[in-house]
Parts: structure tokens; sequence; C-alpha cells
């Protein structure tokens, strides 16, 4: 059930914590800034604030040999830094979530965010990730739920690319 | 830029010497002739031998360091696959798992490759790299005589640790180790996750 | 974590004051606007995308062009990302390189989370192991003062990491257009070749 009197960072939180999240890897971005937030006021949860997005991946692969899920928050230009990196998550099958919050798409001003926006997709599926999308705020739980499901009961590799639409309106319903 | 001193040490003398001591530690090896190095040493289940992902070892240690924090976990790579990742040591600088250390076998080439210098050749230093990275103990180890006391800083002193040892730049037969991944994750969780392996 | 009460925008500018026909390359987010603030130049090179890459840009130009200073200007993000470029620098030490560190112990262009400069890292520290001997932080208007001389001259490149006040400055117009200001510094480059 939808509270909706939380933003949907929130419903985020709530459903990963609720999958069995524990490891919060991450390079910042303005769209997952309250999702981090939420993560950091959690004593249970271990945030693991990155230099590059590769790191995030052979993390959480080191994460899941050792009995723990975690999550990969970063942008959509952090895509290109991790893909050499997703041959190893795709060669031992490792679970891996990552939600990816969109640049270089909807009402872009940044020429430089095109190139890379524009390629996070198929980027994402020549290396055999599962790319799920939320276009709208009210999309955006269900669709973490789903790439949870996907990533830590059928141990694939899945993305949640949040649409550059919805991160300017954080604060939907607050 | 001038070329430093060679490492005189045996990478396959120290590897199995460092191994040795290792009891239950869990160990992730970097790709190249650090997974052969350890396979060299015996097969282990607490092995989980990286073929792939350049510059992920010490991350990938990381990740199961902070999942396994009564273990000890080592990582053991070269100073290629390490060069490649350096970021990775200011993630764990900040990170501070008690449980964790990195052993890099630095032979200053690109072993794989045709054994082209690395900028460890040239003077870059890994374990002050590591200090200025925010690791509590990060030595530079040259002799046997420092290889027997960096033993306990490897496994028993409480980490990060990040311990460089220079090593003869040599070619050593491959020994390979498994490398399905499949395989080899499986059989790692099994021996350290039990029954609780499907969580 | 303590701030600082070096001003970003007020450190930038007194390096360029000297910038003769130095080449700067700036690093995505605060830099390239503190650099633009100063004023546009056809020898700025704003990076808008690339992050982790200012170093190595900055490099290639340094190396193609030996008798140009060639100034980095960037974040501690942006540098972080891509930390592994000092040691590429530390080899080949161009004499003509420096490279300027505005740490604000903050991304500050996405929501202000704390960088790995905050908890302690030392990239001081890392850009000497890395082989870059000139290395300095400079905390205080003195230092940065005794520091513009280092920038502009010496042997081997310069590092300097400027500990900077977290409070976020205004933004400025930026030329974003790469295919312009890329064009517009290669012309300016060879219409200014220094003796």
């Amino acid at each position: 059930m939808i509270d909706t009197n939380i933003t949907w960072s929130g419903h985020v939180f709530n459903i990963l914590r609720e999958a069995g999240v524990k490891q919060i890897a991450y390079v910042p971005d303005a769209g997952h800034t309250d999702l981090i937030n939420l993560s950091i006021k959690d004593n249970d949860l271990i945030q693991v604030p990155l230099t590059t997005e590769e790191e995030g991946v052979a993390v959480l692969a080191g994460a899941w040999l050792g009995g723990q899920k975690g999550v990969l928050l970063m942008q959509s230009s952090g895509v290109g830094n991790v893909i050499n990196m997703l041959s190893v998550a795709d060669e031992c099958r490792f679970p891996l979530l990552m939600i990816v919050t969109m640049r270089g798409e909807w009402g872009e001003f940044n020429p430089w965010q095109v190139p890379m926006g524009q390629a996070t997709e198929k980027v994402l599926e020549a290396m055999k990730v599962i790319v799920l999308r939320a276009y709208t705020p009210f999309d955006v739980a269900e669709t973490v739920q789903a790439a949870a499901k996907l990533a830590f009961g059928a141990g694939r590799k899945v993305a949640v690319l949040i649409s550059q639409k919805i991160i300017g309106q954080k604060d939907w319903q607050k | 830029m001038a070329g430093r001193s060679e490492g005189t040490l045996d990478r396959r003398e120290v590897v199995a010497h460092i191994l040795k001591a290792r009891g239950t530690s869990l160990l992730v090896t970097g790709l190249g002739a650090p997974t052969w190095d350890a396979a060299a040493a015996g097969d282990n289940p607490n092995n989980f031998y990286l073929w792939g992902g350049m510059g992920g070892a010490v991350s990938v240690g990381l990740g199961l360091a902070l999942a396994q924090p009564d273990r000890r976990v080592l990582v053991l790579t070269g100073d290629g696959e390490m060069l490649m990742g350096l970021g990775s040591l200011a993630t764990v600088g900040i990170q501070k798992p008690k449980n964790l250390a990195v052993c890099v076998i630095d032979n200053q080439r690109y072993g794989e490759t045709g054994m082209q210098e690395t900028a460890t050749f040239f003077g870059v230093d890994l374990s002050a790299i590591a200090q200025g990275a925010g690791f509590l103990n990060a030595l530079t180890i040259r002799d046997q005589d420092d290889l027997a006391l960096a033993i306990r800083d490897i496994f028993v002193t409480p980490g990060p640790v990040f311990v460089a040892v220079k090593v003869k730049p040599m070619d050593y037969p491959m020994v390979l180790p498994e490398k399905d991944g499949l395989e080899l994750k499986h059989r790692f969780r099994a021996q350290i996750l039990g029954a609780r392996k499907e969580i | 974590m303590s701030d600082y009460s070096l001003k970003r925008r007020e450190v930038v500018h007194r390096i360029l004051e000297n910038r003769g026909d130095a080449a700067v390359i700036t690093g995505i987010g605060n830099a390239s606007h503190d650099v633009a603030s100063a004023g546009d130049n056809s020898l700025n090179m704003y990076l808008f995308g690339v992050m982790g890459g200012a170093v190595m840009t900055a490099f290639g130009v340094a190396i193609a062009q030996p008798n140009r200073r060639v100034l980095v200007i960037t974040g501690d993000g942006e540098l972080l990302a891509g930390i592994g470029s000092l040691a590429t620098v530390g080899v080949e030490r161009p004499d003509n390189l420096s490279i300027i560190v505005i740490d604000n112990q903050a991304y500050g262009a996405t929501g202000g989370q704390l960088t790995h400069t905050a908890a302690g890292v030392d990239l001081v520290g890392i850009a000497k192991a890395s082989g870059i001997k000139r290395s300095e932080l400079l905390q205080s208007w003195e230092d940065v003062e005794r520091c513009v001389g280092e920038i502009y001259g010496g042997e081997g490149p310069f590092f300097g990491v400027v500990k900077v006040s977290s409070a976020q400055e205004p933004r400025v117009n930026v030329p974003n257009d790469g295919t312009l200001t890329a064009r517009r510094f290669r012309g300016a480059i060879s219409l200014s070749e220094p003796a």
C-alpha cells in the first residue's frame, strides 16, 4: 500500500529495507539526496560513498559473497564508468540492483550530459542488465520493488532508470 | 623519469609464506599473476579469484569485509590492478574496516601483457598513497625479514592495513584455479554462509 | 567536520590574475563557475562532463604545448573520481602543468554530500606519493599568495589543494557548447603562441 504522505524517496527507502538491503553504495546525485539522507539516519545500514561508480559494482559483489544485499545509487553519467566491472557480476551471476537518476534526456540544459544519457539504456543492455524505467513519481516505488525481486530473487543485474522528469519534483505531495 | 630499484623477493615464495599464516581468513585475488600465485599456494574454498574486473579487487574485499566483520579479509593483487582502482583505497580509507588487509605483489610490471613497466616502476609509491587515502597501517616490504614481521599486520593488526611487497619482475608458470565464476561464488558462499546461503 | 574561511571565488580570481597566456581546464561543477566568474577567456576549456577527466585533459594539453603553462582548476569530488591520473602525471612530470583543487569537502553540485576529503583523505599526501613532489595544502590567504609563484613556475608539476568554505556561490553563465569552446581554445592557442 502506497502511503501518499511520503516522497518517492521515502517509498524506495522502505522497499530497500523490506528487501533486506544492508549496504548502500553511491556516488552522489541531486536526485538521490533524500534517499542517501534517509539511509544515513538508519543505523542498521552501511553507507559506502564511492569515488567512482565501478567500485560500487565490485563492493556489492563482495557484499553478496559475504551474505549481504546492497544497492548502487548513481547518476546516468556514472553508468559509463561501470561497464567492464559489470562483467564480474555477469560471469558470477551476482545479484545487482542499481538505481540510476537520469540526466541528458528530459529537459536537459547541459549538452555534455546528453551523450551518456542517451546511451545509458543501450550500454546497460549490451552488458545484459535488465532495464526498468520509471517515468512518474508514482511509478518509482513499484519499479524498484520489481527490480529488487528480479535482482535478489532471480539473481539478475537490474537497473531502475528514474526519469529526469521526476527529479525536479523530488518533493511531490510532501 | 628514472626507474627505481627492482624488487628481489620471489613472488611465489612471498604469497606461499603469507598464505601459510592465513588460518580461516577470506581471500580475494586480483586478476592475473596474484590469482596464479594464490592457486600455486594451494586452492582453498575461502578463496575468491577474480578473472576480470581490473581495478575492482579492493572494492570486492571491502564489500566482503563489511558483510563479514568477524572474519579477516585479505585482498591479494598486483600493482597494475591496484593502479587501475586507486580511488578504492580512499573508499576503504573513510570506511576503515578493521578486518581488511590489502597486499599488493608489486613487480612494477604489467606481467600478463608483456612486462611493460607500471607507474610503480617510475616511483609511484602505493603504500604512501594508501596512507594518504586513510589506511591506518601502510608499509612497503623489500626483504624476507620485513615480510616475516608483516605477517602479523596482514592477519592481526586492526585494519585497514596496506602492504606492498616488492618482488622480482619475473615470469612464472601459470597455475590456473577454477575459472567458472558461478562455481567460485557458490563454493565461497557455501563455505562461509553454510545453510544461510540462500539469503 | 571543520569549515574553512577561504572563499573559493576569491582564491580562483587571485590565481587567475597572474595567468598571462596560460591555458585553463576546469573540472565539472563549481570550479567551472569559479573560473568563468573571473571573466570568460578563449584559453579556458570548461568541462561539463567526464567526471574524473580534468587532470588528464590538461595533461594532454601540457604535453602538446610544452612552452605554455597549463592549469587545471577542479574540485575534490572530481579529482577523486580520477585519482589515478595523479600517478600518470607523476610518471611523466610535465614542468608546465599545475593542478589546483578547490576542496570544499562536499559534492556541491549535487546536494552537498560530504566527499572523502571530509573524512580525512589526504589529497596532498596522495599526490606526493604519486610522484608530484611540489604538492601543497593551502589553508590561508598567505598560503595562496605564497603559492601563486609556484603555480606559474618551478620544476615539475605543481599540485595544490585549497581548503575553502563549503558555502555555495551563485551560478554564472559558463559557455557550455563544447564544440565552440574547443574550437575557440585551439584558435587561441595558435594565435598566441608563447615565445
